[in-house]
């Protein structure tokens, strides 16, 4: 690994177990800044775990997150939070229109977002100010991914965590979903941490890749080790003999 | 009334357990316990009231209220074994309850502050608090499991944990109210209430126990109001730790 990349996110033997089964066990590794780190593994790998802790919604057992250095749990949680934007699986959306929904991270602070504002964060995903104003429970499954994306951009997190974001959509709205991350990556400089079942995609958006398995780091690197790892547990993974 | 005319009255209870055998309901044996607590429960109270009415004094008073509590909230805090240290929650609530009621009561000189009105106001209004507590539980506790990304949701967007429990509280307070609200709407229309029912058959006069009813009415209101949300605020903080983070667990 290219000892240049600035640390965003450091993890120090972190585990977290619950009711004494372990879910992620002793994981050391670093999110680099500016980057997109893709995130693999069967279910129950301890992958959303992982991503939750990076978020503050969780805390580990043992071990330590670092952000810049800094103890991730010495930073008060709302702060953290803004900061460290995550979009969960499935999209939970807000009852209300999709302003609601956009606006509610400002709601949250007792600040306003304007209508102006709300139109550039869907701008920015790709959806249509004619959006704004229409339920946001009667949209699509991608429409409904990029607003919660939206949402989440509100905030303006230097880090994005990105939770099977695209596993419930057709190919083309997952193609989607994939340029505009790939656009918020390159313009806005935001890491990127996305949690997929798809190795392909892995592959084609991740500068770099994690492989969990049984709560385990099995390997992480630049994210051609899904094609050249030697480890038989990653290459079982990859090619499909194990459950994604 | 005399004891031979109430025997005759249990004629009432072979109904259900007929009805329970020839429909295999199983309800023959809880029907029995509930009849029989019922007329050994009311006739040691009938007995008790009696004694603390002549009595006349102010710690029997507080004695039979501090059982009337320690009673409602031991039955309130099964249906909210999830939220640590709900017991000392509901019994709070139910203390503030006794409290703010009986000073307006009795500060605004509505009641005479004797045991004969004390206790049975005391008892209608922490029964109905009990109540009130186990139907506002039982639906947060509801409300919380099905509604947990939206709570989590809120908290990884930088919302702290009343924002984030806010919409669930409000539901289980309104769920829990609206029995109490709606029952008032149609009270001497459909139904008459026991307390107004039992003076009217033991002679008084209709309009005064009317009075009285409309008292109990419109202190049932401030109960209903103040129990669902004391309870409430008392819990919700439970649910999180310090980190602001939803616990997996509720114990």
């Amino acid at each position: 690994m290219k000892q240049t990349n600035a640390t965003a996110i450091r993890f120090e033997n972190v585990s977290y177990e619950v009711d004494g089964i372990s879910i992620l066990n002793t994981i050391n590794g670093s999110f680099y800044k500016e980057k997109i780190t893709t995130l693999v593994g069967p279910s129950g790998a301890g992958k959303t775990t992982l991503l939750k802790m990076c978020n503050g919604l969780i805390s580990p057992s043992s071990g330590e997150l670092f952000i810049d250095s800094t103890p991730l749990f010495s930073i008060k949680p709302t702060t953290l939070r803004k900061n460290i934007g995550i979009v969960l699986q499935n999209a939970p959306i807000i009852r209300g229109t999709v302003f609601d929904n956009i606006a509610l991270p400002f709601a949250l602070q007792q600040k306003k977002l304007t209508e102006k504002e709300a139109i550039l964060f869907l701008e920015v995903v790709g959806l249509e100010h004619t959006f704004l104003y229409r339920q946001a429970e009667e949209l699509s499954g991608g429409q409904k991914q990029k607003v919660a994306i939206a949402r989440t951009l509100v905030n303006k997190p230097k880090i994005l965590l990105l939770d099977e974001i695209t596993s419930a959509l057709d190919p083309t709205s997952a193609s989607d979903i994939e340029k505009l991350i790939l656009k918020i990556n390159k313009e806005s400089k935001v890491t990127i941490v996305w949690i997929t079942h798809n190795i392909e995609q892995a592959k084609k958006i991740g500068h770099f890749t994690w492989i969990l398995m049984d709560g385990q780091l099995l390997e992480s690197g630049e994210s051609d080790i899904l094609s050249t790892s030697s480890n038989e547990m990653v290459q079982r993974f990859t090619n499909g003999v194990l459950e994604k | 009334m005399t004891y031979t005319t109430l025997s005759l009255a249990l004629v009432f209870v072979l109904f259900p357990l007929i009805l329970s055998k020839a429909l295999k309901l199983d309800l023959e044996k809880d029907t029995i316990i509930a009849t029989i607590r019922s007329i050994v429960q009311l006739l040691a109270v009938g007995y008790v009231l009696k004694f603390v009415f002549n009595a006349e004094s102010f710690i029997y008073i507080l004695l039979m209220i501090s059982l009337m509590i320690l009673t409602a909230t031991l039955n309130a805090r099964k249906k909210g074994q999830a939220i640590k240290g709900i017991t000392w929650k509901i019994a709070v609530t139910l203390v503030i309850i006794e409290v703010v009621t009986q000073a307006i009561l009795l500060g605004f000189k509505i009641v005479p502050a004797t045991a004969q009105y004390i206790i049975p106001i005391s008892g209608m209004l922490i029964g109905n608090s009990m109540v009130l507590s186990i139907l506002f539980l039982n639906r947060f506790t509801a409300e919380i499991e099905s509604s947990h990304d939206q709570i989590e949701l809120i908290l990884s967007l930088g919302g702290t944990p009343k924002q984030a429990i806010h919409g669930q509280l409000k539901n289980a307070i309104r769920a829990s109210m609206i029995p109490t609200i709606e029952s008032q709407k149609t009270i001497g229309l459909v139904q008459l209430p026991g307390m107004m029912s039992g003076q009217i058959i033991g002679g008084a006069d209709p309009v005064q126990a009317v009075q009285f009813q409309l008292l109990i009415i419109f202190a049932l209101l401030t109960t209903a109001a103040l129990s669902s949300i004391l309870i409430g605020f008392l819990s919700y903080p439970s649910l999180f730790n310090e980190r602001m983070q939803l616990l997996r667990k509720l114990s």
